[in-house]
């Protein structure tokens, strides 16, 4: 749920003070911060890296530079952000050393129960979970993440970052160390070549429902 | 009607077109560019499905128990961040450039009060001379090693370049900064091959530690046709001969600058 700008000040207010206390020598202090920003940032890590393994490692390791690197952050921007930046920065790290196996882990890994329960066609109204359906669905699912996993970590971390995550674009090319205008030709560039990969699968399933409708 | 672009209509559905009024008029006008539009929104609704886990209740407390055996009973302070290993190398670097300008500082002749601020412009130059060939010198070692580096056998299916990928990292923060000096400075031109090269060192430090020989070859490829390594040599030995001139007229330093300008 999005927290209104007086619920982000409180919080701000409130991290502020946490970062004081921890650099104060209150070494509990930063536990407020964790527990509060940990779910956001485990959120953009897995988006970013596509695996839960190294989400949950992005987050640990975001979280321990953050409180290695407290004093240089002295308050500049809110807690949350220059955490998520740090999040974002070594996910990107991640990835570079991850992709071949997440490739290949993409093309061999079983659909979940939790995938089937996500399933894109069941959200069509009238879906009917019929065998063709569930494979087409699944066919889908493992193509979008290989569209994704085929994106370079620039595209792949300005797709998560401006389409899932909503950041602004500066926020994006502080990240990307780019400009404004090349960090936009980065979000169109992976959104197109999204598209390129996935239209036909989305097409098909558009039919496959015209399909299943008329019977 | 002219049509809008594919790249128009991506940056309209997230949010980043600047012309936003103007694309959305045309949309309510043109069936084509409205059904193009639907396409690429059906393609994003589709990624929107795509399930994040649910880290469960819990979670910031569970990994506060995993990180905090790992943390030290206090943040350091901001200065002992600087006697980081990488720091510290930048560190000797700006203390071997004030050596050298007190060094220089010492040999040159008195000058009179009229020519303080262009021996002052001199010094600072030839700070940045002698800084940006010692670095140059080091970056083409570490190009030439990358360049040479071969896998051992035939059979070796990745080749080994983290220490090289690790230099470039600390090159590349050496290299914003004497880029950023030579425009503060002036110098266009050796801010022009510094841009240059931070790319081929961006390249580096963002490869994966372990490449495959294809890899290796296409990295040793991007190196030869930007003919980096030889701009760097003849910007490197230009950079000796200005060191070893004691107080280069300004005629020479802007004929210097023209022939680097040539590479």
């Amino acid at each position: 749920m999005p927290a209104t700008s007086e619920n982000a000040q409180a919080i701000a207010a409130n991290d502020a003070l946490a970062v004081e206390r921890t650099l104060a020598g209150e070494r509990d202090a930063f536990r407020i911060l964790v527990e509060r920003h940990s779910r956001t940032v485990f959120r953009l890590a897995y988006r970013m890296t596509g695996n839960r393994q190294d989400a949950e490692e992005v987050v640990q390791e975001a979280f321990l530079r953050a409180y290695q690197n407290l004093a240089r952050f002295a308050g500049t921007s809110n807690f949350g952000t220059w955490v998520y930046r740090i999040a974002a920065n070594y996910a990107i790290d991640r990835m570079r050393h991850r992709k071949k196996e997440d490739a290949r882990r993409v093309l061999h890994e079983p659909i979940s129960e939790e995938g089937i329960q996500d399933d894109p066609m069941a959200k069509v109204e009238d879906a009917k979970p019929t065998p063709e359906r569930l494979a087409q669905s699944r066919e889908l699912r493992k193509q979008m993440e290989a569209a994704l996993a085929a994106l370079s970590h620039a595209e792949r971390t300005a797709f998560v970052m401006r389409h899932w995550e909503g950041c602004g674009i500066e926020e994006i090319s502080a990240v990307l160390k780019s400009s404004s205008s090349a960090t936009k030709n980065t979000v169109f560039r992976a959104v197109q070549k999204l598209r390129q990969a996935l239209q036909p699968f989305v097409g098909r399933g558009e039919q496959a429902r015209a399909m299943g409708m008329e019977s | 009607m002219k049509h809008m672009t594919e790249e128009e209509l991506i940056a309209y559905l997230e949010g980043v077109a600047s012309e936003r009024t103007e694309i959305a008029g045309h949309l309510s006008r043109c069936t084509s560019c409205r059904t193009e539009l639907k396409r690429i929104e059906a393609v994003l609704a589709a990624l929107d499905t795509l399930p994040v886990p649910d880290p469960g209740e819990g979670y910031g407390r569970r990994v506060w128990q995993q990180i905090a055996p790992r943390l030290p009973e206090r943040p350091s302070r901001w200065w002992q961040a600087w006697l980081e290993p990488k720091h510290l190398a930048a560190i000797g670097s700006l203390a071997a450039m004030v050596l050298v300008a007190f060094y220089i500082g010492r040999i040159s002749k008195p000058v009179s009060p009229g020519n303080v601020t262009v021996s002052q412009e001199q010094v600072r130059e030839r700070i940045l001379v002698v800084a940006v060939g010692a670095h140059l010198g080091r970056t083409e070692m570490m190009l030439v090693e990358l360049s040479n580096t071969e896998p051992r056998d035939r059979n070796q299916k990745q080749v080994n370049i983290s220490a090289e990928q690790h230099r470039a990292q600390d090159l590349l923060e050496e290299n914003r900064l004497y880029r950023q000096t030579a425009l503060n400075e002036g110098d266009a031109q050796l801010a022009s091959i510094l841009d240059e090269l931070e790319r081929v060192l961006l390249d580096v430090a963002h490869s994966p530690d372990e490449v495959t020989p294809a890899q290796l070859e296409a990295i040793r490829q991007k190196i030869e046709s930007r003919g980096i390594l030889f701009k760097v040599r003849v910007v490197g030995k230009e950079l000796q001969q200005r060191e070893r001139t004691s107080a280069p007229a300004p005629a020479q330093n802007y004929s210097s600058k023209k022939e680097r300008n040539k590479v």
